[in-house]
């Protein structure tokens, strides 16, 4: 391990290096064991303020980030659009310069602007972490997944992966391919061309618009979440015809290798991206997701958090 | 502990390879005679090099009482008290004790004693596995300047320094010894 950290910020994984990706994932695998003693708490972060700023709401990787902050003793503050005087008229930078002139260390940011954690990051002393921006980045969902593949598989080199679903509109399918093209995997992405463009294939991808031929070859099956809420008509096939064509269905699940691993970032729309027994199957890691979270945020929050300011 | 080309420095041989194996089979031996209940006795060695010495204590005892103490791993770097006041950031790594703890005696295992701090923090990191019954501390080197209560149990070497001064340990490589480093 001889890569260094020297970030403040984590705000994509596409600036990361291979290097500084194995690092994370290094320091993952001593926090995790954390969660495994009589006393799951660490002083590393003592006497540090964690700020959870979520313009955008989230309950999963908030309360991720939030039990990883106080996992590392750091002290901690949610703030939620509705309680921030955004509502108010303030700019996002006053907001950071309040945030700030109360000593925050570390400001989690969740936002439906890309860029908006950059923009904080250039413009405060605090350690910004990205928690999703817009359609940009969610790194740490990346470096979650790749910590759950290698923790499974051993490595990330040389495995096929399958991004299935609204590839356009996901900040979580750009970090993945981020990560695993840098870690030497080969991702596939797969949905309908209005929501997984040739475009892509400039990241070093492959892009297929038929489920059916790709899974037989996949080491890894990752199903995005389709996003009813804020799916626009105009790219989406209607919810019976995306089933019909990308759900993974138990019948379509059989052509899976038997040790091909099934990942969602959740929430889970059972019936609808997955069969919901194979949400629940032994294929599944969902669940693990959802602990190795916990690790790769503590050790984010470690690296970008415990840099002498 | 890191060669530095570029200063010139001079430094003192404090143990050659033989005398370092004699402080080990010591250091056994006292292990042995000071808990008649061996087998619940834990070497916890301190990365990295506090685990190979363990590693090598606990086959010196092996060859003398036939019995196989178990190892484990303490991992300091997320439970010291100086993050951010360190230029760089302590590599972390993951720790790992026999479970459960109780009844039995954990014995840290480090190859410098200099402030405490690392003890310290040693201390820290077991407790939040559990409760051993005891804990004990065995040292190669002990080189003073304490900013801590803390002592050791078993030593291999009580070594007179100056702050600035610094201890060398080659273990696993093709000169073994322990060397007092002075910048000059």
């Amino acid at each position: 391990m001889t890569t260094r950290w020297n970030r403040k910020d984590l705000l994509g994984l596409r600036e990361l290096s291979a290097g500084e990706i194995n690092l994370v994932l290094e320091t993952a695998d001593a926090f995790k064991q954390v969660g495994t003693r009589e006393i799951k708490k660490v002083p590393a972060l003592r006497g540090k303020t964690l700020v959870n700023f979520f313009v955008e709401p989230s309950t999963r990787t908030r309360t991720s980030f939030e039990l990883a902050a106080l996992r590392l003793s750091a002290d901690i503050i949610n703030i939620s659009a509705e309680a921030s005087s955004l509502t108010k008229g303030e700019t996002l930078k006053d907001t950071a310069r309040n945030l700030e002139a109360l000593h925050a260390d570390i400001l989690v940011i969740r936002h439906s602007s890309a860029g908006a954690p950059q923009f904080l990051a250039e413009r405060v002393s605090s350690s910004v972490i990205n928690a999703g921006d817009g359609a940009h980045e969610h790194p740490t969902q990346g470096l979650l997944d790749v910590y759950t593949i290698r923790e499974r598989r051993g490595r990330i080199e040389g495995l096929n992966v399958a991004i299935v679903g609204d590839i356009l509109f996901s900040r979580v399918a750009r970090s993945n391919i981020f990560a695993l093209t840098k870690l030497g995997a080969r991702v596939t992405l797969v949905g309908p061309s209005t929501l997984v463009p040739r475009e892509f294939e400039k990241f070093g991808v492959t892009v297929s618009h038929d489920l059916e031929s790709v899974l037989p070859q996949a080491d890894v099956v990752n199903l995005l979440r389709i996003q009813h809420e804020r799916q626009r008509n105009e790219y989406f096939p209607g919810l019976g015809e995306y089933i019909r064509l990308f759900g993974l269905t138990r019948e379509r699940a059989k052509l899976l290798k038997p040790d091909c691993l099934i990942m969602h970032p959740g929430p889970i729309n059972r019936g609808v991206e997955i069969d919901s027994e194979l949400a629940d199957g032994a294929q599944s890691v969902i669940l693990d997701q959802v602990t190795n979270g916990l690790a790769v945020r503590m050790a984010v929050l470690y690296l970008c958090g415990g840099i002498a300011a | 502990m890191t060669d530095s080309r570029t200063h010139p420095e001079s430094s003192i041989l404090l143990m050659d390879a033989a005398a370092l194996g004699r402080a080990l089979r010591r250091i056994a031996h006292e292990v042995i005679e000071r808990n008649p209940e061996l087998r619940q006795v834990v070497l916890a060695g301190i990365p990295s090099r506090g685990n190979e010495i363990a590693r090598r204590i606990a086959g010196i005892i092996s060859g003398i009482e036939k019995i196989d103490l178990p190892l484990g791993v303490i991992d300091v770097a997320m439970h010291r008290d100086d993050v951010g006041r360190r230029a760089e950031l302590p590599v972390v790594q993951p720790s790992s004790l026999p479970l459960p703890l109780e009844d039995r005696t954990v014995i840290i295992v480090d190859d410098v004693l200099f402030t405490g701090r690392t003890v310290r923090a040693a201390l820290d990191a077991i407790t939040s596995f559990g409760r051993p019954a005891k804990i004990q501390l065995a040292v190669l080197i002990d080189r003073g300047h304490r900013e801590l209560p803390i002592r050791a149990d078993y030593v291999g070497k009580n070594v007179p320094t100056a702050p600035d001064e610094r201890v060398r340990l080659r273990l696993g490589e093709a000169e073994e010894g322990v060397w007092l480093v002075r910048q000059s």
